[in-house]
């Protein structure tokens, strides 16, 4: 099969390259892209990629596979494959550091914004913050994100101002917290979000639903923080 | 909290809300002017036309749906011009032919609808 992989050093490239690279998979069997990955690396060294759980929990092999972000690690070569060949590009929208390796400072600093903990400073009633199973279940959809930037890098508003739009895993994050009944900060965490740049650049096109691999759906959180962001006003 | 010193209303929860009501409006107006002109159309005399937008409730119609216009372009083209144009000179020069442009029809289309 061909794989065609970016491929940028910045110490020796003046500028990024793709390299078409043969590679033949293993008789009978369907491997993951990162399995694919693996292989290139086993013959070529310098090919530098973040992975480390191989299972779809850390987030760390987020890459755009023939146009399509995902976790190279829980995708099988047969669902992103077209024409025989592959198509393997870092996350679009992040600097790149070398090969598929992206810097996610600007991803992070925007996780870091939305103050993804609990803020809560009434004492607490017992040993732990109790909630029902509803209001638990609340949490269901949200908490569950990996943070692999999947989604962020699919949307085009965030590409357009990732210093000012949350983006989608950031505001799946915040509504995570907004929808916390144990949260006491809601009306700070609203203000903070009220302005036309860190909700209301989501023009719901849902790209982040499509590529999320955690089958989440930050569109639906973004919609509620917008009606929580109503409701406050009116 | 993101600011910008030329967005609307300074807020995201306002511009969003003014997209869609002015949309509404307009949206409204098209309906009711397509269904007149589907009635009148065929054989249109200026005497019937200048009679219809003479009435003082299409007047004042047509001046909140100019308003309503003028409103949803600005919070749209600010949004592309934001989104597209990177450098502040190019998208302040842009945003101030926006503006006059606006205001211009503004106060032609008052002119036109007061005005006879």
């Amino acid at each position: 099969m061909l794989v065609s992989v970016y491929r940028y050093n910045p110490e020796t490239d003046s500028e990024p390259y793709m390299q078409d690279v043969e590679v033949s998979l293993p008789e009978g069997k369907d491997p993951m892209v990162l399995d694919v990955l693996n292989l290139i690396k086993e013959k070529d060294q310098s090919l530098s990629y973040r992975r480390s759980c191989r299972e779809g929990v850390c987030g760390s092999d987020g890459v755009n596979m023939n146009g399509k972000n995902g976790l190279a690690c829980i995708t099988p070569v047969s669902e992103v494959v077209s024409r025989g060949k592959l198509v393997v590009r870092p996350l679009p929208g992040l600097p790149v550091v070398r090969d598929l390796v992206v810097d996610m400072g600007v991803f992070y600093k925007q996780y870091q914004r939305i103050k993804p903990y609990l803020q809560n400073s009434s004492p607490a009633g017992g040993r732990e913050r109790l909630q029902s199973p509803e209001d638990r279940a609340k949490l269901d959809g949200l908490y569950e994100c990996i943070l692999c930037a999947c989604c962020s890098t699919s949307c085009p508003s965030f590409w357009w101002n990732p210093e000012k739009f949350v983006g989608p895993s950031g505001l799946l994050q915040a509504y995570r917290f907004l929808a916390d009944t144990r949260d006491e900060a809601t009306e700070e965490r609203l203000a903070d979000l009220d302005d036309p740049f860190s909700v209301f650049r989501c023009r719901g096109i849902m790209n982040c639903v499509s590529v999320c691999p955690k089958g989440l759906n930050p569109t639906k959180a973004i919609g509620h923080i917008r009606d929580m962001l109503l409701s406050r006003a009116t | 909290m993101v600011t910008n010193v030329l967005n609307y209303g300074r807020s995201g929860v306002a511009d969003w809300v003014v997209q869609r009501f002015s949309a509404l409006i307009l949206a409204a107006y098209t309906v009711v002017m397509v269904i007149w002109l589907a009635v009148n159309g065929s054989e249109l005399t200026f005497a019937q036309w200048q009679g219809f937008m003479g009435q003082t409730w299409v007047r004042i119609f047509t001046l909140l749906t100019v308003l309503a216009l003028a409103g949803h372009a600005w919070i749209g083209l600010w949004t592309v011009a934001t989104d597209y144009l990177k450098k502040s000179g190019v998208r302040v020069a842009f945003l101030g032919g926006v503006l006059i442009s606006l205001f211009s029809y503004v106060v032609w289309g008052i002119s036109i609808i007061w005005g006879f």
